[in-house]
């Protein structure tokens, strides 16, 4: 049994079964994201004045990434054109490109994330507020004990094998960058003078609330996270397809060639979508 | 342009030349055909339609007597649910979990996937003449997905804290805090259904637009095609925003953000240590985006199916099919601008509810349109009073209230007094119940003999339709009467806690009087009866798979519908030969044609 226009385009719809599949695809997809900025819109409208950060992320590494998935598909499109032309092996150079710069918009955004991560707030007793990298926390044990750790675990926590288990404390943290009064100082950047940023060492007795800038943090982390995760998935997902369709999918080449390139272009419209989405992500998450 | 293209189709066609024949595991269980996948998808809902009937009248129980063991299933519910069930005894938490789940698990589970994806995924590609979906492999990862959605959705019931009890609607602030598991494991199972879902819809849209049969053009689609179609669209477009409103959802469950957590949120007397900031109002927004569509995805399939059979069993043409696919499209777009009809009391504002309300007035133009040409159909046809066409005709009035009770929840100065009350469960459940479900039961009689080649036993088909007409409307007639008095939906002990007192300053009675509540009874006896008389269907159902009567040709109800221009049942890859499509989809009892129907494929 076989299906008709799973290659050549059916004449009154000039299209073959998959173009039709992902274009339906990508609608829904629309859909998906155009939800989330939806959500953005109304949490951000529905913040309180002042509290919306500003400049929490990287603009420089943000643009950089903006230059790679573009640059991507420019070479995902290229590739598309060399199969057409029958220049196979300049297909698999091009393509190998598009893979790289998924690559490498992966390895930024993986560094974004934890930078975001290491990035604390602490809010102290006296209602200043502390904002930057924690770079080190003490703990004590029992017997008053220092112990330095690097990352942040909590108030307290304890460790070490069952029955001997020892708890710590936490005595105070190392915070790098700059103190404020108020949060609106923090996400306002026209509020207050760019901050020169320095150690604060914080006593634990003086810590009213301390955290990390992870999804947690307020609803503008959380839609950043949910929407550049979502975003990651799918970069993810593409660059996995095409990457099959690249290595082991290609002796489909040989032996329907034709049907190959359909491949091609259908992986590579939805490699144009991840990064129209991107397209908005940048100014909307970065800039605005 | 390659030289290697033509030699590629050669080998293609070679492949297929040896028809091998598939295992058992590959021809039934992971099947690529679309009739397989129908049939997988139609149990699997009917399984859980009965699932969560069952749901029901363990509830109805409590409501009818509160606080007295539940009858034959209480000592399981107990070993099950431990103190949520104490003594066979259903508490107010599992109350909220079976009333949660059951419109969940009746929605998403049985309704959707009987209408949509079993019929659709058995009927559309016959009825237009293709040998398959577009991407049968997608089509057999829908099916499969969504089998995991479902498991997902079934475990959730034995993890500690039990399944959802936010309602099927699952509101925040309090489906994230309600303190189970069961939640989370809701949204992973409503994701996965969306996904299976949305593969679904790519591919019925791709196939109706790419594969019609030659001849079958736009408007010689049969009505059911094209309900589909809209069907699938509004599923490709609408559940999106839920499934991003389940993502969000589950990161407040699991990396406690606070999308849908306000500030300053406190429960029993503690705060709440979120970030706050968040809107329940987004929630609210993004669900009835989809719940609203999700309706007329409800409804539409039984309407298609409802056409199909007046068609062949009035013995004339539909009248106003250009009407009826043009009420469908437009239904299908309206449905997209009245979602928050839904959410009139939430205090969002007058202009808005001004505009939901004018939206909801219009779009029941298109939907009486087709009832209207329902009717209209009926009128002079030689009517043939068989079990799939007493379900069609039951379908028409049942439907009618189901509508027409609508109105006065689509104006909000009524909707307000009527909200959360019994009136609106007896108004959709009139739509849902004895509406869709009776059209989907229509097509499971109508088309069973294609299928597996006998019918179903007439006489327990009518047995089952007249009681079962009966009884849903012992069940969902009193409930008009008890919301109209005031009798809340949510209240788990059938409004006993409400119950009138005599106002000795006045002489009145104040709260729900006698009578009202005392109609919780005669409800539940009716819907225990109800179960009861769909044992009749299940039995007839399996048994005749074996000894119902076999059909004597491959169109036993002479119809002009290509479906029944195939072998019985219809093999891999549907057709002996491409059919070409010479006529419209109605043509019954045309003047000087030789039979009283002439089929689609006859040529002029």
């Amino acid at each position: 049994m076989d299906i008709p226009y799973t290659v050549h385009p059916r004449a009154d719809t000039g299209l073959y079964n998959a173009k039709v599949g992902i274009w339906l695809f990508l609608a829904s997809e629309v859909m998906l994201f155009g939800a989330l900025f939806s959500s953005y819109i109304l949490l951000r409208v529905g913040a309180p004045d002042g509290t919306w950060p500003h400049s929490v992320l990287n603009i420089p590494l943000g643009t950089l990434n903006t230059i790679v998935l573009i640059s991507s598909s420019i070479t995902v499109v290229l590739a598309w054109a060399s199969l057409k032309l029958n220049n196979f092996a300049r297909y698999r150079v091009i393509q190998s490109i598009t893979l790289l710069c998924s690559l490498i918009f992966l390895v930024i955004k993986s560094f974004e994330y934890r930078d975001k991560f290491a990035h604390y707030q602490v809010v102290q007793k006296d209602g200043k507020y502390v904002d930057g990298h924690l770079t080190g926390s003490v703990y004590l044990d029992a017997d008053k004990k220092t112990r330095e750790e690097h990352g942040f675990r909590g108030l307290s926590f304890t460790e070490g094998p069952k029955g001997a288990q020892k708890k710590f404390t936490l005595e105070s943290v190392t915070v790098n960058g700059f103190e404020a009064k108020s949060l609106a100082e923090i996400n306002n950047p026209k509020v207050g003078v760019h901050h020169e940023h320095k150690d604060f060492k914080i006593a634990a007795a003086q810590i009213k609330k301390i955290g990390n800038y992870g999804p947690w943090h307020n609803t503008y982390m959380a839609i950043y996270f949910t929407l550049t995760g979502l975003h990651a998935l799918h970069v993810i997902g593409g660059a996995l397809v095409i990457g099959y369709i690249w290595g082991p999918g290609a002796a489909m080449w040989k032996t329907d060639p034709e049907r190959y390139i359909n491949r091609v272009e259908v992986s590579g419209l939805f490699w144009h979508f991840v990064d129209l989405v991107w397209i908005f992500l940048f100014p909307v998450l970065y800039l605005l | 342009m390659q030289p290697t293209a033509k030699e590629a189709h050669h080998g293609d066609a070679h492949a297929h030349a040896h028809h091998e024949e598939l295992g058992f595991w590959r021809k039934y269980i992971f099947s690529t055909d679309h009739k397989i996948i129908g049939i997988q998808y139609g149990i699997t809902s009917l399984a859980f339609l009965f699932f969560g009937f069952c749901l029901m009248m363990a509830m109805r129980w409590q409501l009818a007597k509160p606080g007295t063991p539940i009858p034959l299933i209480g000592g399981m519910l107990q070993s099950i649910f431990k103190d949520m069930a104490s003594g066979g005894i259903m508490s107010a938490d599992l109350y909220n979990m079976f009333g949660a789940m059951h419109g969940t698990i009746m929605v998403f589970l049985a309704v959707v996937p009987l209408g949509f994806a079993a019929f659709g995924n058995y009927v559309v590609p016959l009825m237009i003449g293709a040998p398959d979906m577009t991407f049968p492999r997608v089509n057999m990862a829908s099916y499969w997905v969504f089998f995991l959605g479902c498991l997902v959705m079934f475990v959730s019931f034995f993890v500690p804290g039990g399944a959802a009890q936010g309602g099927w609607t699952s509101y925040s602030p309090l489906a994230t805090l309600v303190p189970t598991d069961g939640q989370t494991y809701w949204l992973i199972g409503m994701v996965l259904l969306i996904t299976s879902s949305l593969l679904g819809a790519v591919n019925f849209v791709a196939t109706i637009i790419q594969l019609r049969a030659p001849g079958m053009t736009w408007m010689r689609l049969p009505w059911f095609v094209w309900v589909q179609f809209v069907t699938a669209f509004i599923l490709l477009l609408a559940f999106p925003p839920l499934e991003a409103a389940g993502v969000m959802q589950l990161m407040d469950k699991v990396f406690h953000t606070s999308f849908f957590l306000p500030s300053g949120l406190v429960v029993s007397g503690t705060p709440v240590d979120v970030s706050g900031g968040g809107s329940p109002l987004l929630w609210q927004h993004l669900f009835w985006f989809l719940g609203h569509p999700e309706v007329y995805v409800l409804i539409l399939p039984a309407m298609g199916i409802v056409c199909e059979i007046i068609a062949a069993n009035t013995r004339k043409p539909i009248w106003g099919y250009k009407s009826l696919v043009y009420s469908a499209l437009a239904v299908g777009f309206i449905s997209f601008i009245v979602w928050a009809h839904h959410m009139y009391v939430t205090g969002m504002g007058t202009k808005i509810s001004t505009f939901f309300q004018t939206t909801t007035m219009i779009i029941s133009i298109p939907s009486v349109i087709i009832l209207t040409c329902l009717f209209m159909s009926l009128w002079g046809g030689s009517i043939r009073f068989n079990t799939p066409m007493l379900f069609a005709l039951a379908f028409l009035p049942m439907f009618g209230i189901g509508g027409l009770t609508g109105l006065p929840l689509g104006f909000n100065f009524s909707d307000i007094a009527l909200h959360d009350s019994y009136y609106v469960i007896a108004h959709f459940h009139y739509v849902v119940a004895p509406g869709s479900i009776f059209g989907l039961l229509a097509g499971v009689y109508y088309w069973y003999p294609k299928a597996t080649g006998r019918f179903m036993s007439e006489t327990w088909g009518k047995v089952h339709f007249w009681l079962s007409l009966l009884f849903m409307n012992l069940i969902f007639q009193p409930m008009f009467a008890q919301g109209l008095a005031g009798m809340s939906r949510r209240m788990y002990d059938g409004g006993a806690t409400y119950a009138g007192v005599l106002d000795p300053a006045t002489g009145d009675v104040v709260g729900l009087t006698k009578q009202m509540i005392g109609l919780n009874t005669p409800i539940t006896h009716a819907a225990i009866a109800l179960g009861a008389v769909q044992l009749i269907f299940i039995i007839n159902f399996f048994w005749s798979i074996r000894n119902g009567e076999k059909v004597k040709t491959d169109n036993p109800w002479n119809a002009t519908t290509l479906e029944w221009q195939t072998p019985t049942p219809p093999p891999h890859g549907n057709f002996a030969s491409e059919p070409t499509v010479y006529r419209g989809p109605y043509e019954y009892s045309v003047p000087g044609a030789a039979t009283d129907f002439t089929p689609q494929n006859q040529p002029k």
